[in-house]
């Protein structure tokens, strides 16, 4: 495990939607298992990304697993800062009513400048 | 500089693998350092020996290998994204039940934390991918 007091301000981005593709699903994956190295992580949603936190997700015509109740344990894992992109939620018709979890909604300006001040970004 | 390396997609299908090894080339060529590359979704295929493209075009699986060995950089596969998609070392073969491994040289199967320890110790992580 890496050096204490190393801690680097990651921003994982999700920009894809949860279904069609295994990014959103791998995605998750690497988020949980990088909660053991306790640095300062944030998720962004953003693009088709804001609809892997939409509720009332249906997998079964699909014949996958609906793994979106695993976004309710981010808390668990200390992964409390989750933005999403304000112009992506209102383009799809969504509010952050429509999210299974706790958002804090940012402009598109906002997640820039955040962007910007981040160590790593990890794109899915 | 150090620099983490982080490849999404497979071998032919997408640039992004391409892409990745003129950046490490160039990386390199400039005296950078390249801590680890680490292969996630479909870019675990950029790990199998078994890759055969036509004579006339690159191997790009070969191409990682050899440059592995001549710089001893770390190639490392998601073993959970790799379990998926059928990329196993004799370990792993050996453990799923499997009668054979197929992972190319140079390359070694790991957990996600390679990929978050190298975020953590490079000065830069790239992602190259969709």
């Amino acid at each position: 495990m890496e050096e204490a007091g190393e801690i680097k301000k990651i921003m994982y981005v999700n920009r894809k939607a949860p279904y069609g593709t295994i990014y959103a699903l791998e995605a998750l994956e690497v988020v949980l298992i990088g909660a053991a190295f306790e640095q300062d992580v944030c998720m962004m949603f953003l693009d088709d990304g804001v609809f892997q936190l939409k509720k009332g997700q249906d997998t079964k015509g699909l014949g996958v697993k609906n793994f979106s109740p695993t976004y309710r344990a981010l808390e668990m894992y200390d992964v409390e800062k989750i933005y999403v992109e304000k112009e992506s939620m209102e383009v799809r018709g969504l509010t952050a009513d429509d999210l299974i979890i706790p958002v804090e909604v940012k402009s598109n300006k906002e997640v820039i400048e955040m962007m910007s001040d981040m160590d790593v970004l990890l794109n899915f | 500089m150090k620099f983490g390396i982080m490849i999404n997609e497979g071998p032919y299908t997408h640039q992004a693998s391409d892409t990745a090894y003129n950046f490490v080339i160039a990386a390199l060529g400039k005296g950078h350092e390249i801590y680890r590359i680490f292969f996630y979704h479909d870019g675990v295929n950029n790990g199998t020996r078994y890759t055969t493209p036509p004579q006339d075009d690159r191997n790009i699986v070969n191409r990682w290998s050899e440059l592995a060995e001549k710089h001893e950089i770390d190639l490392v596969i998601c073993v959970a994204a790799a379990q998926r998609r059928g990329i196993a070392d004799a370990d792993e073969a050996k453990r799923n039940g499997k009668d054979g491994d197929n992972i190319a040289p140079g390359f070694r199967i790991s957990g996600l934390g390679q990929l978050l320890e190298a975020s953590i110790q490079a000065d830069r992580t790239m992602v190259f991918g969709d």
